[in-house]
């Protein structure tokens, strides 16, 4: 279980690919020359920091015309969700929703 | 460094004013369970698998794969609650336990979602590289489990 997250973790390590990912990720898709006019490097670097992202199942490619898009690869992160904060907002509403059921059930 | 570590649990405990057997049929019919959790197939008998499906969202592909492992009627139901298909290996695999305790003018009720490891946690903390930042990408890939 570990090792997709190590992985991960050393991938997002490396400060100019997090910035990438992270602007990706409040994005829907970027294409690599609005990803370069927001970075500090070439675009040969973007591009070669968007391929080590891409191998490591956290983001995809599309092309369109001459253009490539990327975006987040949601399934990527699965490893880092946060189950338990997620579930404890979770039970909270639906208890409610139990509640509201209960009192419109006949005895 | 590497014993199995304790899991921990979520636990939501109140006093409804509902007899237990009308508790015990909002969580055990399915159509009923419906109404405040999610589309489901659950028999409360043990043994039965099935699924609680929700819209897919993000890259969650909505399903819950369960399993009911224990019946006590109108006291005790106990599931297994696991991510499913692809992202099984990397998911949930927690357990749902529900009981029910007669009380004055109603129902105890008690939910104990339980089997959450505390590697993710961690990891998900590491606060070395600044996560804090991308906790708003993890939100919106997460969705609201509905």
């Amino acid at each position: 279980m570990l090792q997709p997250q190590a992985d991960i973790f050393r991938t997002l390590a490396d400060p100019t690919r997090r910035g990438l990912f992270e602007r990706l990720a409040r994005a829907d898709s970027l294409s690599v020359r609005s990803l370069t006019e927001g970075a500090a490097v070439s675009q040969p670097a973007v591009s070669q920091h968007l391929k080590v992202l891409r191998e490591a199942g956290l983001v995809v490619e599309q092309k369109v015309g001459r253009n490539v898009f990327y975006s987040v690869e949601p399934r990527g992160l699965a490893p880092l969700i946060d189950w338990m904060a997620l579930y404890a907002v979770f039970w909270r509403d639906r208890f409610e929703r139990l509640e509201d059921v209960l009192n419109r059930m006949d005895q | 460094m590497n014993d199995i570590p304790a899991s921990r649990s979520i636990v939501i405990e109140r006093m409804m004013p509902h007899p237990p057997a009308k508790v015990w049929r909002a969580l055990t019919q399915a159509s009923l369970v419906g109404e405040w959790l999610m589309k489901n197939d659950l028999q409360p008998v043990v043994g039965h698998r099935f699924n609680f499906r929700a819209e897919p969202q993000g890259g969650w592909n909505g399903v819950t794969d369960c399993e009911v492992l224990e019946v006590e009627p109108l006291s005790r139901l106990v599931y297994s609650w696991r991510s499913s298909g692809e992202q099984a290996a990397t998911g949930i695999n927690s357990v749902v336990t529900w009981t029910l305790t007669p009380a004055e003018g109603g129902t105890q009720v008690r939910m104990e979602h339980s089997g959450f490891r505390p590697q993710d946690e961690q990891f998900y903390r590491g606060a070395n590289y600044g996560w804090q930042q991308m906790v708003a990408g993890l939100e919106r890939v997460a969705g609201g489990l509905d």
